[in-house]
């Protein structure tokens, strides 16, 4: 009973993990840029499929994974600096109806050179074992997961609460007017914070490729789910995301094992009702402006 | 002979933000035509007053009767259609509309029609004619077919106060009529406020003094959110308190 | 001037005209005529919501899925009469769009996006496990429809559904075209520009933006009801986000708050991503989704704004020679 317990809370955790390390990216730069990304699922799916390739063709799994974190952030670079800058005056809708169109064209560049079908990332052997942790086996590969998400966690508070770069963040998020007021270079702010959002989600999109499978529809199928773990756990909110990642993570899990009729519908409904009463999300950024 | 009834009363308005007051117990009437100058150092709390009086800010207590009916409990939109009409310090106004629609609309809502799907097309007409009137006597008629944004930022200003005179309020607060007129034209806002409609009880705040004391009947002085002191120009302008924490400091 | 050449009335009634025409000379292309009008009609819906009114919705297809599922389940449990059915599939789409709007209208931002979403995606969850009542995956099949007006038929070629969706998109066009140039109308427009003006001058703004919401329901849930009886099927795709994101963006393709914007937006949709089909299955994705960037980026209006320069042109020109003696 208990084992059943502890299965479905690391099944949920790993999940939500993958969950956190694409949507935190996309947290921090709604939050910061005031921007709505609905392209961030873009990214994952761009690092997914680049380590997959990569890993196909026989390259060492952790080094596609780094590649794949290092070029997802690349073309952050690139797209922040033709299409996400102008929109920072535009309103949400020109944001909104542009990063569709972003999605567009990458589920038919991703479908003109991968073909339509799932595209598997190749793991090395030791990860597709089987692990005795004590009360069961369990798959290496979402202890793996664990492992990578909760080190990547870790870094991300380090440098957000405590290094100067997190805390020009946090002020920038908070209030921008006055950050550029003290004379922040907000740009420059803003593009170092979406390469790593984008780095992270191809690094999420790489490594959670065994749960979110990868083909060209990824970009747009999952994009309800980082929206709902953002918004959820509070625009520009670190804790927030973790916190939305891990419950949408379980609750998700939990879902497939109890519910499986009413299970998904269950969590859009549960998104509902939390967003009506805590519009702002769960655990918002507190706002000076 | 005893004095009108007030049009608008207000007792004991408080509001705190946090460990902030505000506005501490605030007391105030508006006789109906009234000419009343609200003036105080930043952060007294004079456009907070206004947001409250208008509703945009929720009181945390106290009462506010319009022409004797409680308002403190409505929306903002609820107390405009009681009569009670604001203009904001930023202009805030429709900018892709032209200035005689932006007008119409308000007086579209004034004759509560503006929710007409069908069949609008003689009142909306009428509308627009009134809507006309309304900037012949502001003096900007000519800039009836041209979009709010396009106007230079004085006309701006004229607009945002006809739109609300439009609106026949038995109240008008004018929250710094003249913030961001340069000098040369600020003759042209003291015209307009002058030749204002003398059945209106109005309310005005500014840091202008010339505008103030020539345009008021009644000054109200506030200070941290408490009103100090209410009398006629000239016995505020002697009043040595209100020099000490105000006027003591330089003129503006 | 001779009223039967006054320009503005040709400019009018050319599409109309047009599709008139086409009925009679298009051939085995009639029914990507009725898809085409029926995602003009989808989007003039949203026109109304998202360009006017300001409502920026990514869950609209909730309720074109809900009218041709409405529609769909009504015609084989209740009655075959395709009238009735879009009558009712309207009103019971009204009711959802009026309840879910007054639930979520009083947010904004991403608050409300997110909302919309999760509307579309509970409506897309349940019809997919609701085997019984919407063929799930499958889709709703079996749909048995009654002769239009008793006497004319649904048949494989497609006329009656033309027509009947050609009647209606007129009707509800007209409806849109007075409403939006209505007091109302102009106060939503207001509403979009500026807010707090608008409750400056007693405007009850949420109240307004129920009613066009609901009136924006309505009008996609009978568009989603002619689908249904134009293929005889409704699939899970009526509720799938990307029938939302294709709607917005056929509407602003075309061109948001103008009145043609989303029939032109839609006609070049479809015949872009039919013509590319044939090419290659991901193209039309590619050439959409540039546009889409290129339009945000550097063409405001949509591409309606293209026709802004020659028609200026055009009517400085004939008022120029109307005013020869």
């Amino acid at each position: 009973m208990i084992s059943y317990a502890l299965t479905i809370l690391l099944d949920g955790v790993s999940f939500g993990m993958v969950l956190f390390i694409i949507s935190v990216g996309l947290t921090i730069t709604m939050g910061l840029m005031r921007v709505v990304n609905l392209a961030h699922g873009s990214f994952a799916m761009a690092g997914g499929y680049i380590a997959a390739m990569m890993t196909q063709r026989g390259i060492d799994y952790h080094l596609a994974v780094a590649i794949a974190t290092v070029a997802a952030g690349a073309l952050g670079a690139i797209c922040e600096v033709l299409f996400y800058r102008p929109l920072y005056r535009k309103g949400d809708l020109a944001q909104v109806l542009l990063t569709i169109g972003l999605v567009f064209v990458s589920i038919a560049a991703v479908t003109a050179v991968f073909g339509a079908f799932p595209y598997p990332v190749i793991m090395p052997s030791y990860l597709q074992q089987l692990v005795d942790i004590g009360f069961r086996t369990y798959p290496a590969y979402r202890l793996f997961v664990l492992g990578v998400g909760g080190a990547t966690a870790l870094i991300l508070w380090i440098v957000i609460e405590h290094s100067l770069f997190g805390a020009r963040l946090r002020a920038a998020v908070d209030n921008p007017r006055m950050a550029r007021g003290v004379g922040m270079n907000v740009n420059l702010l803003f593009l170092i914070t979406f390469v790593v959002g984008c780095g992270l989600a191809g690094l999420g999109g790489a490594i959670g490729a065994g749960m979110l499978s990868l083909e060209p529809t990824y970009a747009l199928k999952y994009i309800v789910l980082f929206l709902v773990v953002v918004i959820v756990g509070g625009e520009g909110s670190f804790k927030g995301s973790f916190v939305a990642a891990m419950a949408l993570g379980i609750i998700d899990t939990m879902g497939r094992y109890f519910f499986h009729d009413i299970a998904s519908y269950m969590l859009y409904a549960a998104v509902f009702v939390l967003l009506l009463w805590r519009p702002k999300g769960l655990l918002p950024p507190k706002s000076v402006a | 002979m005893t004095a009108p009834d007030p049009i608008l009363s207000v007792r004991g308005l408080c509001k705190n933000f946090g460990a902030l007051a505000v506005a501490q117990s605030i007391e105030l009437d508006l006789q109906p035509g009234a000419r009343l100058g609200l003036i105080g150092p930043n952060g007294a709390g004079k456009t907070t007053l206004v947001n409250l009086l208008t509703g945009m800010v929720a009181a945390d207590a106290g009462t506010i009767l319009l022409d004797g009916a409680p308002i403190h409990g409505l929306r903002p939109e609820a107390r405009v259609r009681r009569g009670l009409a604001r203009t904001h310090q930023i202009n805030t106004l429709l900018a892709e509309t032209c200035a005689r629609e932006g007008v119409a609309i308000a007086i579209a809502e004034r004759e509560r029609f503006a929710w007409r799907m069908f069949r609008y097309g003689a009142a909306w007409r009428a509308c627009l004619e009134e809507a006309d009137q309304h900037l012949r006597d502001f003096g900007i008629a000519q800039v009836g077919d041209r979009a709010a944004r396009q106007l230079p930022y004085g006309e701006q200003r004229l607009l945002e106060i006809a739109i609300a005179v439009a609106l026949r309020p038995r109240v008008l607060l004018l929250d710094e009529p003249g913030a961001g007129v340069p000098a040369s034209e600020a003759h042209v806002i003291h015209d307009v406020l002058d030749r204002l409609p003398s059945d209106i009880a109005i309310l005005i705040t500014e840091h202008d003094m010339d505008l103030v004391f020539r345009f008021a009947r009644e000054i109200v002085v506030m200070v941290q959110g408490r009103v100090l002191r209410r009398g006629v120009p000239s016995e505020i302008a002697a009043d040595p308190e209100v020099r000490a924490v105000y006027l003591g400091r330089g003129k503006h | 001037m001779n009223i039967a050449l006054d320009p503005k009335i040709v400019w009018h009634a050319s599409p109309w005209l047009l599709a008139v025409v086409f009925f009679f000379v298009a051939g085995g292309y009639l029914s990507l005529g009725t898809q085409v009008m029926i995602w003009i009609l989808f989007a003039l819906s949203l026109d109304l919501v998202l360009g006017y009114a300001g409502i920026v919705t990514l869950g609209h297809a909730a309720y074109f899925g809900f009218g041709a599922y409405a529609a769909g389940i009504l015609s084989i449990r209740l009655t075959g009469d395709p009238l009735i059915g879009l009558v009712a599939a309207t009103a019971l789409t009204a009711a959802l769009g009026f309840a879910t709007g007054i639930l979520i209208l009083h947010t904004t931002g991403v608050t409300f996006l997110m909302l919309t979403l999760a509307i579309l995606s509970m409506l897309y969850e349940y019809a997919n496990r609701a085997n019984d009542l919407t063929g799930g995956d499958n889709g709703l099949q079996g749909m048995q429809l009654d002769p239009l007006l008793g006497q004319f038929e649904f048949t494989l070629f497609g006329e009656t559904a033309y027509l009947y969706t050609l009647a209606v998109l007129f009707l509800c066009f007209l409806v849109s075209w007075r409403l939006v140039h209505s007091p109302f109308g102009r106060s939503l427009d207001g509403i979009r520009q500026n807010p707090r003006r608008m409750r400056a001058i007693g405007t009850p703004v949420w109240w307004r933006l129920v009613a066009i919401y609901t009136l924006s329901a309505a009008m996609a849930g009978s568009a989603g009801a002619l689908s249904a009886y134009a293929t005889r099927f409704v699939g899970l795709s009526v509720l799938s986000l990307f029938t939302s994101g294709i709607v917005a963006v056929m509407l602003i393709l075309g061109g948001a708050r103008r009145i043609y914007g989303a029939f032109l937006g839609a006609l070049i949709y479809i015949v872009v991503q039919d013509f590319s089909a044939k090419v290659s299955p991901y193209l039309w994705e590619f050439v959409v989704g540039g546009l889409l960037i290129a339009v945000v980026l550097f063409l405001e209006g949509g591409l309606m704004s293209l026709f802004d320069a020659p028609v200026a042109a055009v009517k400085r020109r004939l008022r120029g020679e109307a005013r020869d003696p």
